[in-house]
C-alpha cells in the first residue's frame, strides 16, 4: 500500500539535505484555511441538498422568509464558491506559493491569520445578510457594497502576500502553478470592482444601486460571472491542478511548452465569453456573436490544460490504484473536459435557445462545480492533510475510496438527471401542437421535471455523504499519532517536500 | 522567442512584469465588449413610454430583488418564436433602462415576468403571492405571505430616488419632493390619485389595507406595471432596430 505522505517523504530522502537551507514555512495559516474549507464544503453541500428538497417538495420552504428558496440560494452558491472553494485556493496558494518558491509568506503571520479570519468574516457576513434579506442580485455578487469593500480590502492584502511572496523567492522561476494563482487573483479583483460599482443610499443603510443598468448591468454582470467561472473556479483550481497532480504522481508536469500556450490562451480568451449568457436578448447581436465565436475558441486551451494534467500521469497511471486522492485529482481533469466540452456547445446560439433558462445550465454548472472544482480540491486535501499535520497518511484509504465512488456516484445521477430534465424544458417550451399552437402550458413543463428533481435530490445527498465520511476522516488523520521519526530534523524535511 | 533574447522565462523570472502582463490580458476582451455599450447610440432602442418607477414600485422592485425571485423568474423575452407566442412582444433594451440592477435573470423555473403587468388581477396576484399552490396547485413557488405583515419603509424614499437619480434615473425635483405622498398614494383606494398619475402615467393602483403601504401592495404594484410600460401598437418596427 502506497500512501501520499510516504510518496512525499521518499522524495525528501532521496534529496541531499544540505543543498537547501530549510525554510521555516507559515503552515499554520494552510492548516486553518484546510478546516475552514472542510467546515464550508459540509455547509454548502447541506444547503445545496435542501434547496434540493425545496425544488422537490416546496412544502420544505417553511413559509418564513429566511428559508425560501430565493434568499437561500445565494448561501449556497457564496457557501460553496467562495467559502469551501475560496478557503481551498487561499490556503493551496499560501502552500504553493511558499513551496514553490521556496520562501516564506511574505508579511509574515498576523498579516496571514489577518486574511485568514478576514475572508472568514466576510464569509459569514455574507451568508446572514442573505437570510435577513440584503442583496444586490448579482449572481455570485450578491454581498452589498459594505460586504463588497471589505472583500477588496482582504483580497488586495491576499495579493500582496501572493506577490511579495514571489518577489523574495529563491527559485530563479515562477513555477506555472503560480502563474494561474496570480492570474485568478488580479482578474477576481478587476471584476470584483468592476461588477459591483453602485451607489448606497445611505452611509448606515446596506442598500445600494447599481451604477449601470439594463443592457450595460446585464453585460457588466456576466463578465463577471462568467469570469467568476472562469478564473475563480478555474485558473485558480488549474494552479491547484498544476502543483498536486504532479506531487502526488511524482511526475514533472507533462510540457513546459503547452504550460505556456495554455496559460495564456486561457486568461486571454475566457474574459470574451461572457455574452453568451445573453443570447437572444436586447443586447446587440454583436456582442453575442463576439461571445460566442470566443466560447468557442476557448475549448482549445482547456483541452490543452486537461491534456497537460492527463499526460503527467504518463508512467504513473497504476497510482490511480493504490492512491484514491490521485484518483479524485485526475477524475476531477476528466471532468474538467467534459465540462470545457459542453460550456462551448451550450454557447452556440442556437444549441442556447433551448438549453438557456432551463436545468441543463444547473446540471453543466454542477458538473463543473462538483466533478471538477470539488474534485481537485478533495485531491488536494488528501494530499496536504498528512503533510500539513505531519501524519503518515489519512486515518482510512477505505473511506477514501468509499468517498471517491458515492460522490462520483452523486455527480453522474446529478448532471444526468438535470440533463434529461433541462432538454425536456427546453423542448415542452417550444413544442406546437398540430394545429400551430403552443402544446404545453408553462406549468406542465413544472410538473414534468419532478421525478428528475427526486433524483438530483439523491445525487446531492449522495455527494453530502462522500463529504462527511471525508470530514470525519480528517478529524481521525488529525487527532491520530505524528508519523515521522523523532531523529529526523524538522526543517530538513520540510525543505525537502 | 526573440532572437535569443527575450524567452518566455524572462517573465517568469519576473513577477511584477508577469503581473502586469497578465492584468493587460484579461483587461482586453472585457473594454472591446463593454466599452462600446455605453457609446453606440442605437444600443438602447428610442421608444415611448418609458417612465422612472413610481415610489411603490421601485419600493417593490427592491422586494422582488431582496427576496431573490429572479433565481427562478426571467425578465427577458427572447426574439425566438415560442416566448413571444407565449409572453409578448421580445424584451427591448429600453424597457430595462432604468433598472439598477437589471433583473433579465438566468433560470426559469417559474415563468418569464418581463410582461406580467396587467395580465392577472390585483387580486390574483395578492393571492397567488400568499399561498401560489391555491391558484396553482403544481407550482414550486414558496408562500410570501409575511410580505403583507410588514409596512414599507418608506423613510428613505426621497434618498432613494435621489440615489436613482445620481445613477442616471431621470427623477425630477417633484417627482423626489412628493415621492412619500406618492408611495403612499398608490396603495390608497380613497387617495387623489391625479398628481400621481400625471407624474406616472399607467401606474397601477393596488388595493392596500386601507392603512400604510405593505411590502405586498409594493410587490404588486411593481409585478403589474412590469412590461406595460411601451405602447407596441404605436411603435414602427424600424425605431427597434439596435
Amino acid at each position: 500500500m502506497v500512501d501520499l505522505a510516504m510518496t512525499a517523504g521518499t522524495a525528501a530522502m532521496s534529496r541531499p539535505a544540505a543543498l537547501h537551507a530549510p525554510v521555516d514555512y507559515n503552515e499554520e495559516v494552510v492548516r486553518k484555511f484546510m478546516i475552514a474549507s472542510m467546515f464550508w464544503a459540509i455547509i454548502a453541500f447541506t444547503v445545496g441538498l435542501y434547496l434540493a428538497l425545496e425544488l422537490t417538495w416546496p412544502d420544505f420552504n417553511l413559509g418564513y422568509s429566511f428559508t425560501n428558496f430565493g434568499r437561500l440560494r445565494p448561501v449556497h452558491t457564496s457557501a460553496a464558491i467562495f467559502a469551501f472553494g475560496g478557503s481551498m485556493l487561499f490556503g493551496t496558494g499560501m502552500h504553493v506559493v511558499q513551496r514553490t518558491c521556496r520562501a516564506r509568506l511574505f508579511g509574515g503571520t498576523a498579516l496571514a491569520n489577518f486574511v485568514f479570519w478576514g475572508y472568514q468574516f466576510f464569509i459569514v457576513m455574507a451568508a446572514l445578510s442573505y437570510v435577513m434579506g440584503f442583496s444586490q442580485s448579482r449572481e455570485y455578487a450578491e454581498p452589498e457594497w459594505h460586504l463588497d469593500l471589505w472583500l477588496t480590502v482582504i483580497w488586495v492584502l491576499f495579493g500582496v502576500i501572493f506577490v511579495g511572496t514571489l518577489l523574495k523567492r529563491q527559485e530563479p522561476h515562477i513555477y506555472v502553478a503560480n502563474w494561474f494563482y496570480l492570474a485568478f487573483i488580479i482578474t477576481v479583483a478587476v471584476l470584483h470592482i468592476g461588477n459591483n460599482l453602485a451607489v448606497p443610499v445611505s452611509f448606515f443603510g446596506a442598500k445600494s444601486y447599481s451604477a449601470f443598468s439594463g443592457v450595460q448591468d446585464a453585460m457588466i454582470q456576466w463578465w463577471y460571472g462568467h469570469n467568476a467561472v472562469g478564473f475563480f473556479l478555474t485558473a485558480g483550481f488549474l494552479g491547484m491542478m498544476y502543483y498536486f497532480i504532479p506531487k502526488a504522481a511524482d511526475r514533472p508536469i507533462f510540457s513546459y511548452r503547452l504550460s505556456i500556450v495554455h496559460f495564456w490562451s486561457l486568461i486571454f480568451l475566457y474574459i470574451w465569453a461572457g455574452p453568451h449568457h445573453l443570447h437572444y436578448t436586447s443586447l446587440p447581436d454583436w456582442t453575442q456573436t463576439l461571445g460566442m465565436a470566443f466560447s468557442i475558441m476557448l475549448w482549445m486551451p482547456s483541452w490543452g490544460g486537461m491534456i497537460n494534467g492527463l499526460m503527467t500521469l504518463s508512467g504513473a497511471w497504476d497510482k490511480l490504484r493504490t492512491n484514491p486522492g490521485l484518483r479524485f485529482s485526475v477524475t476531477a481533469v476528466g471532468f474538467y473536459g467534459m465540462a470545457t466540452f459542453e460550456g462551448p456547445v451550450m454557447s452556440i446560439r442556437t444549441v442556447n435557445s433551448l438549453s438557456h433558462y432551463t436545468d441543463w445550465g444547473i446540471g453543466h454548472v454542477h458538473s463543473g462545480a462538483l466533478g471538477w472544482v470539488a474534485f481537485i480540491c478533495f485531491g488536494a486535501m488528501y494530499y496536504l492533510i498528512p503533510v500539513l499535520w505531519k501524519r503518515e497518511a489519512m486515518y482510512s484509504q477505505r473511506l477514501m475510496s468509499w468517498h471517491y465512488w458515492i460522490a462520483t456516484l452523486g455527480i453522474v445521477f446529478y448532471i444526468s438527471a438535470l440533463w434529461v430534465s433541462g432538454i425536456m424544458q427546453g423542448l415542452m417550451w417550444r413544442a406546437y401542437d398540430s394545429f400551430g399552437f403552443l402544446q404545453y402550458s408553462f406549468v406542465e413543463s413544472v410538473v414534468a421535471v419532478h421525478p428528475y428533481y427526486i433524483i438530483r435530490m439523491i445525487g446531492g445527498l449522495f455527494f453530502l455523504a462522500g463529504a462527511i465520511m471525508m470530514a470525519f476522516n480528517m478529524f481521525m488523520t488529525i487527532r491520530g499519532p505524528a508519523a515521522r521519526p523523532a531523529g529526523l530534523p524538522a526543517g530538513a524535511l520540510m525543505a525537502g517536500e | 522567442m526573440f532572437g535569443g533574447r527575450f524567452t518566455h522565462a524572462t517573465i517568469e523570472r519576473n513577477a511584477i512584469l508577469l503581473l502586469i502582463l497578465s492584468l493587460v490580458t484579461i483587461t482586453i476582451g472585457g473594454i472591446v465588449e463593454v466599452v462600446p455599450l455605453f457609446t453606440i447610440e442605437t444600443t438602447v432602442e428610442h421608444v415611448k413610454g418609458i417612465r422612472p418607477y413610481a415610489p411603490l414600485e421601485l419600493m417593490g422592485r427592491n422586494i422582488y430583488v431582496r427576496e431573490g425571485c429572479y433565481l427562478c423568474h426571467s425578465q427577458q423575452i427572447r426574439s425566438l418564436k415560442d416566448e413571444v407566442e407565449r409572453y409578448g412582444h421580445y424584451s427591448l433594451a429600453a424597457e430595462s433602462m432604468y433598472d439598477h440592477p437589471f433583473q433579465w435573470g438566468s433560470k426559469r423555473t417559474g415563468p418569464d415576468l418581463a410582461r406580467v403587468g396587467g395580465r392577472y388581477s390585483n387580486d390574483w396576484q395578492y393571492a397567488h403571492l400568499a399561498n401560489p399552490r391555491a391558484l396553482v396547485p403544481e407550482t414550486l413557488m414558496p408562500s410570501y405571505a409575511f410580505l403583507a405583515e410588514t409596512t414599507v419603509d418608506d423613510r428613505m424614499i426621497e434618498q432613494h430616488l435621489r440615489t436613482n437619480r445620481q445613477v442616471g434615473v431621470p427623477y425630477t425635483d417633484e417627482q423626489v419632493a412628493s415621492a412619500r405622498d406618492d408611495l403612499q398614494a398608490q396603495a390608497n383606494p380613497e387617495a387623489d390619485t391625479a398628481a400621481l398619475m400625471t407624474r406616472y402615467p399607467k401606474a397601477n393602483m393596488v388595493p392596500g389595507n386601507g392603512k400604510r403601504a405593505t411590502e405586498l401592495d409594493a410587490l404588486v404594484a411593481y409585478l403589474q406595471v412590469l412590461g406595460t410600460m411601451v405602447d407596441f401598437a404605436d411603435t414602427s418596427t424600424e425605431s427597434l432596430q439596435q
